[in-house]
């Protein structure tokens, strides 16, 4: 049914919603202490996946949902949350894109202050929209005409990978370590949508960003420095045919091999696709491939968690071998 | 009443639209009005003369002027009134010119209604005008300088010249401002030193030149000719009555601290002169960096200091300055590191400003002269110059073109092929700025004869790569993206104020513009007055510009300094508000409703009372006052409301 699985193309039809009978066997997935750390820090957030966690992205949500939860923090998926919009209307007179987004903000908002997000997309259409509906009085108006709601971009939408900075602190991260990463060369890659617009989003400095790298120290990973992880990956261009987007998705890979890099970590669906699927080609050239894996799915193998979690599925170049060879995951597992 | 009006004609500015001849024959019938005529160009000789011949054959008490704007010409007919025996303050200005003839060229009828009405309104004015007298306000002829770049030493050396005493403020140890850190200079290219240090030591010396270092302003009180200024100077730790400068203690002292003249390339003694030439040459100990203020262990410099200066007691010192005109000459800074995060800059430290590269330069700076880079201390072979950083950049900088660094950049990479013959500089750009005298020949010089590789576009990010640094960039004249692997690269960073600018307006009631550098009274008629009557800027504090300009405006705003300094007592206009002290409750609205800080509450006796000198006569005393209180002399309320009577009625 689900079949957007186009990479975050629109879903103008508004057939794509979550079901949640598909997915109750991962949000399921209990920390290890058994919800100890959740009872204590009582950090509960509502939650809102996104529509390519459900398809392309599951090991991006699965495994997140369980660090999390090994992390002490309760994510709460949004009860009947739709499609976020998957890009933000860049007309101005252009109102109608924002229904959706909104519809899940203002029904966010009835169940906190806070709305976490994980993929790199969602979270810029979400708090791009939020931003919208807080400062401009006519769009809003007429958005909550339409969606009968009086929502007044009140709520705070946040990455997951701030709620790892901010509420838990990389610092805290780090002591729960159960698995240290042993130095692993990663090359952070950032992409577009965590950063811009930079006034709207405040996520990190535009320009010369350091989240994912504070991120990865905290796993004992050396973070990679190298010169493409804000340049585009291809973006959308990928599903058009031809070769267009595997030029620039190329120049972000080979950028971060020649610099040492073992394996790429991202937040965005599109960028794993674009970076991982151009080094098919590629593969011949280099002779060596860079598996290009979600953040959380390190996170979750640092924090020691099941690999069941981790999902890796239709890879072109397959984490597996490299993990294994580290150690940082068991010979019999697949990848 | 024994009024006279007389029209202009502005040529054709009012004439061509305005019927002058109907408009004279209509007010001739008007009540009090003894004579209406009209000329040609009422400001002109002749026509200043048919005004005063009408004063004296009708014998006038009073005139209206229907011309031109008051701001353009009031003050020329108060004073052929006054001339002519009528009090200045019964001469009224109808403006039918910028309010009437100008604004309604197409519809001639209702402009000549129009200018008919105002002028019987002005009457009306005329007619409740008390005979005032200018007040007098006397003058301290004594100047205030704001900053010891070159803006102010020269403004603080052409006022001393001409006589007077001059207090000169600078916040840092040492005078002399940015050019003191630059190398050579365009587009002469002699040393900047050189040229500099004739000035400083002449200001150092001077006996009418007061040098406050090592302080700034704190607070100002008063106006015009009667400024009162507490200026704080802050702990040395070094007693320079005592210091000989002979430099003992920084050879001595072990604790280091980043040096901010040289820009942080080199670390300097916790006690330290700025630089060789430094006015006045005497040390200051960095409490943030001193063993004995951080630690409590040192005593160094207290030890082999021959002659005892060393005060690690002594504490900051507040003094207060009588003075009547101030001169603000407080610079520039460069764009902040921080902020430019996708050339490296702050992060690789072969990624360096404009200033840094003086410094390099210099022969007394850190490498004596070398093009040396920070890193490794290797002469650098590819040299990446990039302009525009922070300028003419809405987004992440500031909009406005900093003018200077055209300038800069091309000396600067003639400078390195000078040292470095077999180097090649490469400068990005987005468009030569160079008019100037002698500039596009400066410019033109780099890259005809120099071989300066200049490539037009921007440059996306520097990035280190083991030990280069790769520019990618793109010259968009031949369309090709271009990627330099280049040893070190030289930002040429924004102008920006001088930090605390926006801070030391507020403290001196004037204005900035919105991105803090001084605003000038107007930008081609005024420009060295600030919006602040007795207030003066020059140099970077007003705008980017360079030296030449900087000297230049510095010696005007000297010149206006002297202007008001050449009379012993200045004027004021009396058309100020009164307080009617039977209806004042002493409520105090009107005391803040005053801008000008011209309004206090007599406490004891309850009643408000106005500080003559202070008020602009703007009114907004007189609206907010709710008990009708306060009276504006010569816009009273019956005169405003006969005015209107005489448009409306
Ligand atoms: C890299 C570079 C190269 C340049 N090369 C050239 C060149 O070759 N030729 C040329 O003509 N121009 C050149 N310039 C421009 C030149 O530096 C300026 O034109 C000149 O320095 C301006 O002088 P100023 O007195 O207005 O400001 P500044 O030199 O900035 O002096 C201002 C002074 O005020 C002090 N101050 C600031 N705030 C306060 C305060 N609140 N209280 C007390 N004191 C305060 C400061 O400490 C400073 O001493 C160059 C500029 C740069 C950045
Ligand atoms: S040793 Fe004493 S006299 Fe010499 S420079 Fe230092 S403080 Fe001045
Ligand atoms: S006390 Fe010591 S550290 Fe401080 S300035 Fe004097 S010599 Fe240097
Ligand atoms: S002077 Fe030249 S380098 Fe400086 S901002 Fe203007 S155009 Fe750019």
């Amino acid at each position: 049914m689900n079949s957007c699985p186009e990479l975050l193309r629109p879903c103008w039809q508004g057939f794509f919603r979550a079901d949640e009978d598909e997915w109750r066997g991962v949000t399921a997935s209990l920390p290890p202490d058994g919800g100890q750390g959740l009872r204590e820090r009582r950090m509960r957030y509502p939650y809102f996946p996104g529509c390519t966690l459900r398809a392309k992205a599951r090991g991006f949500e699965s495994s997140a949902l369980a660090s999390a939860g090994a992390l002490g923090v309760q994510l709460d998926e949004l009860p009947n949350w739709q499609c976020c919009g998957a890009t933000f209307p860049l007309q101005a007179d252009n109102s109608f894109s924002l229904v959706s987004p909104a519809r899940t903000l203002a029904s966010a908002r009835k169940m906190g202050e806070r709305l976490v997000t994980l993929c790199s997309a969602c979270y810029n259409v979400l708090k791009r929209t939020n931003h919208v509906m807080r400062t401009d009085a006519d769009r809003r108006d007429k958005v909550n005409a339409f969606i009968e709601e009086d929502y007044r971009g009140d709520l705070e939408v946040v990455h997951f990978l701030e709620v790892l900075r901010d509420d838990i602190g990389f610092d805290a991260l780090a002591r729960s370590v159960k698995v240290p990463l042993g130095g692993l060369a990663a090359a952070p890659y950032y992409g577009c949508l965590l950063l811009r617009p930079a006034d709207e989003l405040a996520f990190d400095d535009p320009e010369a960003p350091h989240i994912l790298e504070d991120f990865l120290s905290a796993l004992g990973c050396r973070a990679v420095d190298h010169p493409y992880k804000i340049e585009c990956c291809g973006s959308y261009v990928a599903l058009e045919p031809g070769d267009l987007a595997s030029g620039p998705s190329r120049m972000v890979v080979e950028s971060a091999r020649t610099r040492g890099a073992q394996v790429i970590i991202t937040s965005c669906p599109l960028c794993q696709y674009n970076l991982d699927i151009s080094q098919q080609g590629a593969r011949g050239h280099s002779g060596v491939g860079v598996p290009v894996v979600y953040f959380t799915q390190l996170l979750a193998i640092a924090l020691g968690l099941s690999e069941d979690v981790l999902g890796f599925e239709g890879h072109v170049i397959s984490p597996g071998p490299l993990l294994r060879s580290i150690g940082a995951m068991g010979s019999e597992a697949t990848a | 009443m024994r009024t006279g009006v007389f029209v202009c004609w502005c040529g054709l500015n009012i004439g061509g639209v305005v019927d002058v001849p109907r408009v004279v024959e209509e007010i001739s019938h008007y009540p009090g009005v003894a004579r209406a005529v009209d000329y040609r160009y009422m400001c002109s000789d002749p026509g200043q003369q048919l005004i005063k011949d009408v004063i004296r054959e009708e014998r006038l008490d009073s005139v209206v002027i229907a011309a031109c704007s008051p701001g353009m010409h009031e003050a020329t007919f108060q004073s052929v009134a006054a001339s002519a025996g009528v009090n200045p303050y019964r001469c009224e200005i109808a403006n039918i010119r910028e309010q009437c003839s100008w604004p309604h060229q197409n519809e001639p009828g209702e402009a000549t209604r129009k200018a008919i009405e105002l002028i019987q309104a002005a009457i009306e004015k005329v007619r409740g005008d008390e005979a005032l007298s200018a007040l007098s306000i006397p003058v301290t002829r004594r100047a205030l300088i704001i900053g010891a770049g070159i803006a102010g030493m020269q403004a603080a050396l052409d006022i001393a010249e001409a006589g007077h005493e001059v207090v000169l403020v600078e916040r840092l140890p040492h005078i002399g401002g940015h050019m003191a850190q630059l190398s050579e200079t365009f587009p002469t290219l002699d040393c900047s030193q050189c040229i500099l240090t004739p000035k400083t030591s002449e200001v150092g010396r001077h006996p009418r030149i007061k040098l406050l270092t090592n302080s700034e302003v704190e607070s100002i009180s008063g106006y015009v000719g009667n400024f009162t200024v507490r200026i704080r100077r802050k702990a040395t730790y070094v007693n320079w009555d005592l210091c000989t400068g002979c430099g003992l203690c920084t050879e001595k002292c072990p604790s280091r601290a980043s040096s901010t003249f040289e820009r942080g390339l080199v670390k300097e003694p916790a006690i330290s002169i700025a630089f060789p030439q430094a006015v006045p040459h005497k040390p200051v100990i960095s409490a943030e960096a001193c063993g004995h203020f951080t630690k409590g262990k040192c005593g160094v410099c207290e030890k082999v200091c021959p002659v005892g200066a060393i005060d690690y007691q002594q504490q900051d010192a507040l003094f207060e300055e009588k003075v009547g005109a101030i001169v603000v000459a407080t610079g520039y800074d460069l764009h902040p590191k921080a902020k430019v995060g996708e050339y490296g800059y702050g992060v690789y430290p072969d990624v360096i400003d404009g200033l840094e590269f003086e410094r390099l330069n210099s022969a007394s700076g850190p490498t004596q002269g070398q093009i040396r880079r920070p890193s490794d201390g290797k002469v650098p072979k590819e040299v990446v110059f990039i302009q525009c950083v922070g300028s003419r950049d809405q987004e992440n900088g500031y909009p406005y073109c900093s003018k200077i660094c055209c300038m800069y950049t091309a000396k600067h990479a003639r400078l390195y092929k000078h040292k470095v013959s077999d180097g090649q500089p490469y400068v990005f750009y987005m468009d030569i700025r160079a008019g100037g005298k002698g500039y596009e020949e400066f410019v033109q010089h780099a890259t005809e004869e120099e071989g300066v590789l200049y490539l037009r576009g921007r440059v996306a990010r520097v990035f280190q790569d083991g030990d280069a640094l790769v520019v990618f960039g793109v010259d968009t004249l031949s369309g090709k993206k271009v990627e330099i692997r280049a040893d070190m690269v030289v930002l040429a960073t924004a102008i920006v104020p001088a930090s605390g600018a926006k801070e030391l307006a507020r403290v001196l009631k004037t204005a900035t513009d919105q991105y803090g550098f001084f605003s000038e009274a107007h930008p081609k008629l005024r420009p060295v007055e600030s919006l602040t009557r007795g207030i003066y800027i020059a140099g970077c504090a007003q705008a980017p510009k360079d030296i030449p300009d900087t000297v230049t405006q510095a010696g005007s705003a000297a010149a206006k300094v002297l202007a008001l300094f050449s009379a012993e007592r200045l004027s004021h206009s009396p058309a100020v508000a009164a307080v009617d002290e039977e209806l004042c409750s002493g409520c105090g609205v009107c005391v803040e409703a005053c801008a000008y800080d011209a309004r206090t509450l007599d406490t004891r006796r309850r009643v408000a009372v106005v500080n003559d000198v202070l008020c602009e006569g703007c009114g907004a005393c007189a609206v907010a006052c709710p008990n009708g209180a306060t009276r504006q002399k010569n816009a009273s309320r019956s005169q405003v409301f006969s005015m209107i009577d005489a448009v409306v009625g």
